[in-house]
């Protein structure tokens, strides 16, 4: 492939800003241009449900990079703007105002959106979604002791919010449709073991929850749940993420569940990749097409881009892996459960918070979900990469260190 | 405010200003020091900006977290003077300090 001359990339999130770091440390040449919606440079999105949300953090700590820096790397940053329609033929992306980038290389890294809820009511005051800095933002602004949050949804981010509000005395329910917690991030025990948590730090919880919409005058005062109305001076949605594939689906490229990338990130069209929570990649660990939400993901499709526009050999592929913090727990997991045959639990989940599960297909570990356990969490990402064969009475026995576990 | 350096694998030197209340993990990825990934963010989470702290700095700086040791202990590239810069709080009393940084964080 020729030098790329012009790189544009639709989309200013984790996965856009990676890209720039390593396409600077590789001393890549060419033209770099970031369009993103947003009114921010790239940042990190995990504490915007955490630290953020607490207020234990600044806006400029969450920023990647410092505005100088794409600066010095001659990397052109069109804030607030949005891309409309990428012309293949003419290798352009439009914006909404007409204008046209040109491109020789063309970065699709537009993430993902949270899911709308389409409810009764949904529209009121004080119904929120959490996506961006300028969300919580505006949601840590009605965040008062005394105040009731309702959040709907008990997945990763609606729990992290649920955390901090109660911790800053707000009286906190959750509404979760499904019979258990994070039902599509874990499996029951560790789902289990969340609802103890939550419930022992004054959160009200609700799974099973079949919420109807929202009712007020001005603004949201009750959230119908059922035959009950659940008082709510403010409600956060946090129903899951969908792919932003619809310019990629208007311009031809495959999209199936995420837009189609091969191993390099490329998609059908030898002058556009794809990166990020929009993408659906073939996993060798795995033997399938998966889409992640994920900043692992976001990073290391990142490195993959900038490796194949400079040239350089692609990274090694590596255990897809998540956290969590939710008050003084840290919830760390790497690979994927749901292929498991059989798992193994080492501690106790019904009492303290510290314990993992492991995941095991055919005698291989393929999984862990470790709560409070780094060092659990640390030796099954090695394991799991080496598609290890592990021995299950001793991953069970806290008295055996996890790597020792394998058998040879 | 503290000077810390950061002698990256390939042998380069770079001394950075660092503000109080920023991790060394965050003055080194603003300030693009080869090496230092810092996938979590800061988290504690992932174990890729570690670094090599001098033996004379070791003591200086504030114990590591039974979550820090935990994270190093299995993490590649790992010794004994390991520490993970997202762990070390930047204060005056770190100006001066010198760590090195690893080929790889995997």
């Amino acid at each position: 492939m020729a030098a790329v001359e012009s790189l544009v990339v639709i989309g200013a999130g984790h996965a856009a800003g990676q890209l720039v770091a390593c396409l600077a440390q590789d001393g890549f040449a060419g033209a770099i241009t970031l369009v993103g919606d947003e009114p921010h440079p790239p940042y990190q999105r995990p504490p915007l449900s955490k630290k953020f949300l607490a207020g234990e953090m600044d806006a400029d700590r969450l920023y990647l990079k410092p505005a100088a820096f794409y600066d010095k790397y001659g990397a052109k940053l069109l804030l607030g703007r949005r891309v409309t329609r990428i012309d293949r033929q003419a290798r352009t992306a439009v914006l909404e105002d007409g204008s046209q980038l040109e491109y020789s290389a063309l970065v699709i890294a537009t993430g993902s959106r949270p899911r709308r809820l389409a409810l009764p009511g949904a529209e009121l005051d004080g119904v929120f979604y959490l996506r961006g800095i300028d969300d919580v933002m505006t949601i840590r602004g009605r965040f008062a002791a005394g105040k009731s949050l309702v959040v709907v949804g008990g997945g990763y981010i609606g729990l992290e919010l649920a955390a901090v509000a109660v911790r800053q005395g707000l009286r906190v329910s959750v509404l979760e449709q499904a019979p258990r917690l994070m039902a599509r991030g874990v499996g029951a025990i560790v789902s289990r073991f969340y609802e103890r948590l939550h419930r022992e730090e004054g959160v009200v919880l609700h799974t099973g929850a079949a919420v109807l919409g929202f009712e007020g005058r001005n603004a949201v005062e009750h959230v119908v749940c059922g035959n009950d109305r659940v008082v709510a001076d403010i409600v956060v949605i946090g129903a899951g993420a969908v792919p932003n594939v619809e310019l990629a689906q208007e311009a031809g490229l495959t999209v199936e569940n995420g837009i189609v990338v091969n191993e390099r990130c490329l998609t059908g069209d030898p002058a556009i990749y794809a990166i990020g929570d929009c993408t659906n990649q073939f996993h060798p660990l795995f033997d399938r097409r998966l889409r992640f939400e994920s900043v692992h993901n976001a990073l290391e499709q990142a490195r993959m881009v900038a490796a194949a526009i400079c040239g350089r050999a692609l990274p090694a592929i590596q255990v897809p892996w998540f956290w969590s913090d939710q008050y003084d727990v840290k919830l760390q997991m790497a690979g994927l459960p749901d292929k498991h045959t059989e798992s193994v639990v080492r501690g106790n989940p019904d009492h303290g918070r510290c314990f993992s599960v492991f995941y095991l297909a055919d005698g291989a570990l393929i999984a862990v979900e470790a709560v409070n356990r780094a060092a659990d969490f640390m030796m099954s990402k090695v394991l799991i990469a080496e598609r290890a064969h592990v021995d299950r009475a001793k991953l069970a026995d806290e008295r055996v260190a996890v790597k020792d576990s394998r058998l040879v | 405010m503290a000077k810390i350096t950061f002698e990256t694998a390939d042998g380069k030197e770079q001394t950075l200003e660092i503000a109080n209340g920023l991790s060394v993990m965050e003055g080194a990825v603003k300030g693009m020091v080869t090496g230092i990934d810092a996938d979590c963010g800061g988290a504690c989470s992932c174990a890729t900006c570690m670094v090599y702290v001098s033996p004379e700095w070791s003591e200086r700086l504030p114990p590591q977290s039974s979550d820090e040791k935990a994270m190093l202990e299995f993490s590649p590239h790992v010794a004994e003077t390991s520490r993970l810069s997202c762990q070390i709080k930047v204060v005056d009393e770190l100006d001066g300090l010198r760590v090195k940084v690893p080929a790889s964080q995997h």
